[in-house]
């Protein structure tokens, strides 16, 4: 990339004759060393047109294969977006959403069809998507208690002061405190696929394997009590005021119970920007030659217990196949065959500035 | 010392309206003078102790902490530290706490430290022995406790412990020896003198019978100077009074030598000795890097401000609708609901300083001060400027000025001893108009005016000779040389005798003793002082003594000196008498002619100017003639005059010296006008002329000076001929150089206004022809110090004159060389300051080796001291010290251009890194709600200036080369590349601020886009905005360390582990980070997202994709400028002799045959 010579300057071949006769002026004389004398063999590269330029053509020609490559996998990549929010009086959900009310008890279920043109053949990744939320604020994002979650029995009772004002109620404190886990997202989603006989089947929808691992099995841990049972150890703390059910009680399975149920663990992983998708569940590819969900009418039935209308968020729910390189996003091939073609250019650019001002610093050079 | 200022206010105040302010009176033994006398005025005086400590015990902390934050860097951060402390701010107090404690604890530790040996230093000094005469006998008592009064005994090889009047030496003529080598440098033995009427005591009990009170001026911190007076009481009489003078001061830290003890009386005590008062550190010194730093400070703390300000605003605009503000999933606490809207507005004002307050590091100042610090070593190590002779290299006392080296545009240099080597050697004399050279010198050579040369062997005519032994023994007796018996002196030593080759010469000016020296070779040999005679061993091997009466000591204002004495009586005159006989008739003629035995005889020596005016016969013209063609060779002359004084006279002359002597108040310039008075109506014997030689490669190394584009001034208080006949030898002027002449005789002709415009106009008028022709002509100045002084008088006539001081200034920067002879040491200083106020105010250095040089050296941007012979006075109070002029020229060229550029990269880059560092941060805050969310971890934001980017940088500073250290020597003018601090220049910062800008952007909006609205794991999983930080902040540490690499010319194995060593350590570390869950945490949000983010392929080919963005555009920079307009730099790196060739890398193989095809 950037050589051009390798100069290796010798030490000074000055030696010192040391007879007794010198005494304390020897010692005053600084050592010749190559690092005192600041002549250590050095790697001397200078960056001109001649040596950036094959750097330049080398990078375009790695980066735009590339590029093309990671254009065509996203390409590849299917996805289909529905959006459920319920702000348009055509939606379906357009009465669950105006009628919410934090003190319903029972949840307005509403009916989304749609349609895929084209079957998906891999595992298919369902995701729920929140606009204009601002899981990054500062605010929000502080607002746990990472040692709480780590089954920290102390933390449980006595919840951080960072969780405020979500940490406590009648001065029975919260599990799990804070406003993160105070606003988890709680609509429920399934996925019925229509026959067309005209049943309407269930899809399976698998709840586990949606968080990182390490996060479900050190990171986020149950209290452990005197005994085994979560509802006795929890005894003595109240659920979030937003939440239906307590914490012990977000599903049957206990290995997926209590802090360690994964869409909980995947909510308390606060997205980077306010317009996110969390993954909700995961459509196992099933063992023989059909496709996993194959062409045709779908109906997405939602449990509408989320509001978003109030602060202008927009929900949706996604299903997507993914590859090697994750979900649809054109961006990366892009940016790497507008590099590599950049490169390129350059590389051409300099190679007429190398021909045409080369020969005349040389020139300048010899007349120096 | 406030104390004891404060008891001396008190005891003045107490001893009422006195005759002694400025004096004070010292009871000898403690004694009261005898009744009658004078009022007995018991005055306080501090004890002996010496406090060169800073801190006490008690105070070490506060004082310590109060010095440190004085510093406004320091205090900014401690700001930011309690704000952070107090209110509730996005980043931990701990982020800009610990770098701050970190800083400040090892900066403590170190004075600390530091304080500690002074404490102990102090200790050891204030508790060592001292033998006091107490009522007749010795007793020992410790340092500190000694009092202003007590009679002191110091045997031979002690060190005085307080100012001290010497009262007796065991020497039966009451001197003694001492050196001052711990004071001024000068290792040579100084004598000094105990008054008559004490220096016969010889035990304890004499000494103690003492009556006597000794009046002197108040403590004042030159060493050479000294007033007062002693009153000694004997019985009823009055109190007989003896002058005291520098020669009586024995000083506080002055080593007794040859001497097997002395009994002394202490003056000054503890803090008021002259030791002390000169132990202040010198006025700190600011280089122009600094200067432009703490512009671009100023310039960051402006952004910083404005956008936290910026962000306020957005974020009030942002959250006007409530539902915004407080979403049902994000309320506010009730007690911040609370908090008035002005009040919660400026705490997240202050909450965004400290979110963006890393824009101005911490770091840096720590970083800059080791680069300097550590950076020194590199001049003091250096080999090339090692002198053998000397036994010493370069010396650097003060580190803050490294880069100010490279910057230099004016250099001041001192000629004797600097440009020369002030290694005189007598060449010739001139005895009223016959030149007489030593048989060393004319042996062999071939002598231009042959003519006119008489050689002391061919016989004279009678008529001569009375002038040539007066010549001759006025040389052997009109100076102030002594005669050292041992061979371990240092200073200027020289044989006297072959006979006795242990003796030499010593004399604190060198040309003395060349003359001393000379006149041996002409077979007049000094022989020794001995109670008050000197003797001479003439030609004829005989002894002669005279009787010095009086020195008149040589002054560099009345630049002569002269010796009264007295041909002795008897003996002499009988030795003579016998050689009548057997001696030429025409010489004993003359000897008894002109020396009489008991004759007064007064012989001056000096500089022409001062001679001639006073000379009333004599040959003056054909001495005059010859003093002016030896200084046109470069030839040091001094003129030798004479005059007879009869006895009246001579007791004038001594009632007017003792006088002037005797006074307590300007006796400075009453010894000048007695000196005045004596030093008139001489008869002028003749002239000497003394070689000195230039230095080894003077005239190479002003002539890179010059081609580096330095205007190298002369500035030397020799003789206009003899410091021109230097330049032109030092090729400060050439054969081309037009001269251009503002001197005493020019303006004695024209008036000064009319000269200087008729310089001036010569000078425009030839700029705008050769602004034409291609090699212009270039003009030396040559001006005197007279006309100096009257060019830089305030002009009273008015405006219609203009301003001659501006006229001069703008000949002055047109002439590549100038020359100002005739100056007095304070006139130096004048010039260098003249200069350093012109308007574009350029750098300075000034470069000398004596006294004399000190003022220019403490004036000029730069102060480099020569470690020359007339003393160390000049390299202690330079900020560099050399031994020898032909350094400077690696000095300059080559350490202070690695120094610029170095510490101007640096500066730069830090700059650059914080800007690539935060802007992502402040855009962020576009997305999370105006919130002050930090983009990265604690655990980030700390370390990022303390070690994942500090050591690299570190390195760089101090080992880069750009070019290699024998390209910039061959090529001096690589210098005018960096001149005017061009790397630092608003331009240059622009580039840097915009590049890291750019790469900011390039960094958060990269990463914005991949994770925008989709996954990138392959298993479908999501990364939160910690993965999202951590990737922008991956990308930042490898862009902003391979930028450095991109910069870095000079590849070591040191640079190499550096900077891939700093890589590793920060995977690894965020590995370990991420890789535990840390019990002491409240937060695990780090946990596992380095790690998860590596498992994605897309993050990596995102991390690559966005480095090399954010690299091209500098990349480009750096080619296209090359190629397209390379300096002169650039020029130099590519020209650079390929040795070997590294066939490593593939990249290599391609450039060479890309090379080829074109």
């Amino acid at each position: 990339m950037m050589a051009s010579s390798y100069s290796a300057k010798d030490e000074d071949g000055h030696i010192t004759v040391s007879g007794p006769g010198g005494g304390t002026l020897r010692n005053k004389k600084p050592e010749n060393t190559a690092f005192k004398q600041q002549r250590l063999p050095a790697w001397q590269p200078i960056l001109t047109a001649g040596t950036v330029l094959p750097a330049f053509f080398i990078i375009g020609l790695i980066f735009i294969p590339i590029g093309i490559g990671l254009y065509v996998t996203s390409n590849n990549i299917k996805e289909f977006e529905i959006d459920y929010t319920g702000d348009d009086t055509s939606s379906p959900c357009y009465n669950c959403a105006k009628n919410f009310s934090w003190n319903n008890t029972k949840s307005c279920t509403c009916t989304i069809p749609f349609q895929l043109d084209q079957p998906y053949e891999s595992n298919v990744f369902m995701y729920y998507g929140l606009s204009n939320f601002y899981q990054n604020h500062r605010r929000y994002v502080k607002s746990r208690d990472d040692s709480q979650l780590n089954g920290n029995i102390d933390s449980l009772k006595k919840p951080s002061k960072e969780c405020e004002p979500y940490a406590s109620i009648d001065n029975k404190p919260i599990a799990p405190c804070g406003a993160i886990a105070n606003s988890m997202f709680n609509d429920t989603l399934k996925l019925f696929y229509n026959d067309p006989n005209g049943t309407s089947v269930p899809i399976p929808l698998t709840s586990t394997g949606i968080a990182w691992w390490t996060d479900k099995h050190v990171k986020f841990r149950n209290p452990v009590g005197t005994n085994s049972n979560l509802t006795a150890v929890f005894q003595g703390t109240v659920k979030p005021v937003n939440w239906h059910r307590p914490v012990y009680e977000l599903d049957t399975d206990p290995e997926n119970n209590g802090f360690i149920n994964e869409d909980f663990i995947v909510w308390m992983r606060t997205a980077a920007l306010p317009t996110f998708r969390k993954l909700y569940r995961i459509i196992q590819k099933k063992n023989n030659m059909a496709p996993t969900l194959p062409r045709g009418n779908y109906t997405l039935v939602v449990d509408y217990n989320y509001p978003v209308r109030s602060f202008e968020g927009r929900k949706r729910m996604i299903l997507s196949t993914i590859s090697w390189m994750g979900g649809k996003n054109p961006f990366l091939g892009i940016a790497y065959i507008t590099v590599g073609s950049v490169c390129f250019f350059l590389g051409v650019v300099l190679l007429v500035i190398h021909h045409k001002y080369g020969n005349r610093n040389n020139s300048a050079n010899i007349s120096n | 010392m406030d104390f004891s200022l404060l008891r001396n206010i008190i005891s003045r105040y107490c001893v009422g309206e006195e005759i002694w302010v400025d004096s004070r009176t010292v009871y000898i033994g403690h004694k009261e003078p005898p009744p009658g006398a004078e009022a007995y005025i018991p005055q306080r005086y501090p004890d002996n102790r010496i406090v060169s400590s800073k801190y006490t015990f008690w105070n070490f902390i506060p004082k310590n902490l109060f010095e440190q934050f004085r510093r406004i860097a320091n205090f900014y951060f401690l700001v930011i530290f309690l704000v952070q402390l107090i209110i509730d701010t996005p980043t931990s107090p701990v982020t800009s706490g610990l770098p701050l404690f970190f800083v400040i604890t090892v900066t403590a530790i170190k004075q600390g430290y530091e304080d500690w040996l002074r404490h102990k230093a102090d200790c050891s000094i204030n508790e060592c022995p001292v033998d006091v005469v107490q009522q007749g006998k010795v007793v020992r008592t410790q340092s500190h406790k000694l009092r202003v009064g007590d009679i002191v005994v110091v045997k031979e090889d002690e060190t005085f412990p307080c100012d001290l009047i010497l009262l007796s030496s065991s020497r039966s003529d009451g001197t003694c020896y001492v050196t001052t080598t711990s004071l001024d440098g000068e290792s040579s033995h100084k004598t000094y003198y105990a008054i008559p009427d004490t220096m016969a005591f010889r035990t304890e009990q004499e000494v103690d019978s003492l009556h006597a009170t000794i009046e002197c001026e108040q403590p004042q911190p030159d060493l050479y100077k000294f007033v007062g007076r002693i009153n000694i009481y004997k019985d009823k009489e009055e109190p007989v009074a003896r002058p005291l003078g520098a020669e009586n001061l024995l000083l506080r830290g002055a080593t007794l030598k040859n001497t097997q003890h002395i009994y002394a009386v202490a003056v000054y005590t503890g803090m008021e000795t002259k030791m002390a008062l000169n132990y202040q550190s010198k006025s700190q010194k600011r280089s122009a890097v600094e200067k432009s730093m703490n512009a671009f400070l100023i310039v960051y703390l402006c952004i910083l401000i404005s956008k936290a300000v910026i962000n306020t605003v957005l974020k009030y605009a942002w959250q006007w609708s409530p539902d915004r503000d407080e979403p049902w999933y994000n309320h506010r606490t009730e007690h911040e609901r609370q908090r008035h809207v002005v009040i919660r507005a400026f705490t997240d004002f202050l909450a965004f300083m400290v979110l963006f307050n890393y824009i101005i590091p911490v770091s840096m100042y720590v970083t800059v001060e080791m680069q300097k610090f550590l950076g020194s070593y590199f001049i003091s190590w250096d080999e090339e400027m090692f002198d053998e002779e000397l036994g010493e290299g370069a010396q650097v006392n003060t580190s803050d000025l490294n880069e100010e080296l490279g910057q230099v545009e004016y250099v001041f240099t001192d000629k004797t001893g600097t440009l020369t080597e002030n290694n005189m050697e007598f060449i010739e004399c001139c005895v009223d108009g016959n030149v007489y050279i030593p048989h060393a010198i004319c042996n062999g050579q071939i002598l231009s005016a042959a003519s006119s040369i008489d050689m002391i062997d061919s016989s004279p005519g009678g008529y001569r000779r009375e002038y040539e032994d007066l010549f001759f023994r006025a040389l052997c007796l009109c100076h102030t040389v002594q005669v050292k018996e041992e061979e371990t002196v240092d200073g200027i030593k020289r044989g006297i005798h072959q006979g006795r080759p242990t003796s030499f010469y010593i004399s604190s000016s060198p040309d003395e003793v060349a003359l001393v020296e000379g006149m041996k070779r002409l077979g007049y040999t000094y022989l020794r002082l001995k109670d008050n005679y000197m003797e001479i061993l003439n030609k004829d091997d005989e002894i002669e003594r005279f009787e010095l009466l009086h020195v008149l000591n040589f002054d560099s204002v009345r630049r002569r000196m002269s010796v009264i004495v007295k041909s002795s009586s008897g003996k002499i005159s009988s030795n003579t008498g016998l050689f009548i006989g057997c001696s030429s008739c025409s010489w004993l003629y003359g000897y008894l002619f002109c020396v009489l035995p008991g004759d007064y005889l007064l012989f001056c020596k000096g500089a022409d100017s001062s001679i001639f005016p006073r000379v009333v016969s004599g040959k003056v013209e054909q001495v005059k003639a010859r003093v002016e063609q030896n200084a046109v060779e470069g030839l040091r002359t001094l003129c030798v005059a004479y005059r007879r004084l009869s006895q009246s006279e001579y007791q004038e002359a001594c009632h007017h010296l003792m006088e002037a002597k005797l006074a307590l108040q300007d006796r400075e310039q009453r010894l000048a006008q007695a000196y005045d008075i004596i030093e008139r109506d001489f008869v002028l014997l003749g002239a000497t002329a003394v070689e000195d030689r230039l230095q080894e490669k003077a005239a190479d190394t002003i002539e890179s000076l010059h081609k580096a584009g330095m205007k190298v001034w002369v500035l030397t208080g020799d003789k206009m001929e003899t410091a021109a006949a230097t330049c032109y030898a030092s090729k400060l002027f050439r054969r081309t150089t037009q001269i251009l002449e503002l001197t005493k005789k020019r303006t004695e002709e024209q008036s000064l206004h009319d000269v200087l415009f008729e310089l001036n106009r010569t000078v425009l008028r030839q700029r705008s022809i050769s602004g034409l022709s291609v090699d212009c002509l270039d003009f030396g100045l040559i001006i005197d110090g007279a006309t100096l002084s009257a060019v830089l008088k305030p002009n009273q006539e008015g405006a219609g004159h203009g301003n001659y001081r501006e006229i001069f200034l703008e000949i002055c920067r047109n002439c590549s060389a100038v020359l100002c002879c005739r100056m007095a040491p304070l006139q130096k200083a004048q010039i260098v300051k003249l200069i350093k106020a012109s308007k574009e105010h350029p750098i300075t250095l000034a470069i000398g080796d004596g006294a004399n040089d000190v003022s220019m050296i403490l004036e000029a941007h730069v102060g480099i001291g020569i470690m020359g012979k007339e003393g160390r006075q000049a390299a202690r109070n330079s900020d560099y010290a050399i031994p020898k002029f032909k350094h400077l020229k690696k000095m300059l060229l080559v350490h202070g251009h690695y120094y610029y550029i170095r510490i101007a990269e640096l500066v730069q880059y830090f700059f650059y890194k914080n800007v690539c560092f935060i802007f992502p941060q402040f855009l962020y805050q576009f997305f999370c709600g105006f919130s002050q969310q930090p983009l990265y971890d604690t655990a980030y934001l700390t370390l990022y200036n303390i070690s994942f980017t500090s050591l690299p940088i570190l390195l760089y500073s101090l080992v880069e080369q750009h070019v290699s250290m024998d390209t910039l020597k061959r090529e001096p003018s690589l210098y005018r590349d960096i001149a005017k601090n061009s790397l630092l220049r608003w331009p240059v910062f622009l580039y840097w601020t915009c590049l890291g800008v750019f790469d900011a952007v390039v960094f958060f909006f990269g990463a914005y886009f991949l994770f925008d609205n989709t996954t990138f794991t392959s298993n479908g999983q999501m990364f939160g905005n910690w993965t999202f930080g951590t990737l922008i902040f991956t990308v930042l540490v490898f862009t902003v360390t391979l930028k450095l690499a991109l910069d870095t010319h000079h590849w070591t194995w040191i640079n190499h582990f550096v900077i891939w060593g700093s890589l590793l350590f920060y995977v690894i570390f965020s590995l370990l980070w991420g890789g535990i869950i840390w019990p002491f945490l409240n937060y695990q949000r780090m946990y596992y997202v380095f790690m998860q983010m590596l498992s994605s392929g897309p993050a990596w080919l995102s991390i690559i994709l966005l480095i090399t963005v954010s690299l091209l555009p500098d990349v480009i920079k750096k080619v296209l400028c090359r190629a397209m307009c390379p300096t002169a730099t650039e020029r130099a790196q590519s020209t650079r002799p390929c040795l070997t060739v590294e066939p490593s890398t593939i990249f290599m193989l391609s450039q060479s045959s890309s090379r080829m095809s074109f």
